[in-house]
């Protein structure tokens, strides 16, 4: 690496970080219009943003209980609680990056999600991916937030889910999620599985209950390819951007 | 109401996996293992939920508008466009086609 200022680093982390927040940002403005459209109120979308922040999980949620009514409200509280279990693998990551004081990790526990993550990472040294880090978290926590807003109040407008395509949006914002995670073989024949056993499942059990199992799936698999191939990369879990 | 209650435990749920990174050593359960799983479940969760979000309907799994939108973001998303010009596709894909009357 040509040798640069550590400022010059620093400011080009936290230039990636904001461009990263914005466009992932827009893409909040779906969330709340989906949400609402779906039935929530603007209050349940708001909370959803704001609370959970974490974009598969916020999209878990509305799609089953969408779906499947409160009847799948067990179902939609697992899935988005499997889906979060990567943010607390980066915030291990990003736990020596963030250092010391309490109030200082509480507010990087709720902004560390696959973004703010992936920018850190991205870094070629610990500064500017601290700078990567915040600059990143923070706008996306901001931004997040805006556009859900904005995404609901249109979506209250909006009316009638179908007439505008939004459940095939659902549909295709769950595969934009997945597609940067499949970079291997493993990955692709866990997605394949799981989508066969969903296809077999949704005739026969009550809504929400195929996705349980194929986290179920997930987890074995993940088993036994540790026991078979310990060396291998994993399910691409930092890939996504 | 219950849907306030879900609502809250599961964003509670999130929020504390988040903070407990930031609260155990690494060494309590960083691993080869547990990343595999992380990983892994993930993408079995988001692929089993484009085939429900995709296919299922009132009665069970039902073809329409929704899965050639899916094609189509799958092809966009191959050619590597932007997200929120897969998902703007994908909506104007199902309803073109509702509108027309095809595929309901």
């Amino acid at each position: 690496m040509t040798e640069q200022p550590q400022d010059a680093l620093n400011t080009r982390a936290r230039a990636q970080g904001i461009q990263v927040a914005l466009a992932v940002s827009l893409y909040g403005i779906s969330f709340g219009a989906l949400s609402v459209a779906l039935g929530f109120s603007i209050g349940h979308t708001m909370v959803l943003s704001l609370l959970m922040f974490s974009g598969a999980s916020q999209f878990a949620f509305i799609g089953i209980i969408g779906t499947g009514g409160v009847a799948a409200a067990g179902a939609a509280i697992a899935s988005a609680g499997l889906l979060g279990i990567r943010n607390g693998l980066y915030a291990l990551r990003m736990s020596p990056l963030v250092g010391p004081g309490f109030w200082k990790r509480a507010l990087a526990g709720q902004l560390t999600v696959d973004e703010s993550t992936a920018v850190a990472i991205a870094q070629p040294n610990e500064e500017s991916a601290r700078h990567g880090f915040w600059a990143s978290a923070v706008a996306l926590y901001l931004g997040w937030n805006l556009a859900t807003l904005i995404g609901a109040l249109a979506g209250d407008a909006l009316g009638d889910v179908r007439t505008w395509g939004l459940d095939a949006v659902a549909a295709a914002a769950f595969l934009g999620l997945l597609w940067p995670r499949l970079a291997s073989r493993e990955p692709i024949a866990v997605a394949i599985a799981a989508a066969a056993l969903t296809v077999v499942l949704i005739p026969v059990v009550p809504a929400g209950i195929p996705v349980l199992a194929a986290a179920a799936v997930g987890i074995v698999l993940a088993m036994y390819r540790h026991r078979v191939a310990p060396e291998a990369p994993s399910g691409g879990e930092e890939k996504a951007a | 109401m219950t849907v306030w209650i879900a609502l809250v435990a599961s964003a509670l749920i999130v929020w504390a996996l988040k903070n407990a990174g930031y609260l155990f050593p690494p060494r309590f359960v960083e691993g080869a293992l547990m990343s595999r799983i992380a990983g892994l479940v993930t993408v079995a969760l988001l692929a089993s939920l484009v085939v429900s979000q995709t296919l299922q309907s009132d009665d069970g799994v039902a073809v329409d508008a929704r899965l050639p939108a899916v094609g189509v973001a799958a092809i966009l998303l191959y050619f590597r466009a932007p997200f929120l010009v897969v998902l703007l596709a994908a909506g104007a894909v199902a309803a073109g086609l509702r509108f027309f009357g095809f595929l309901g």
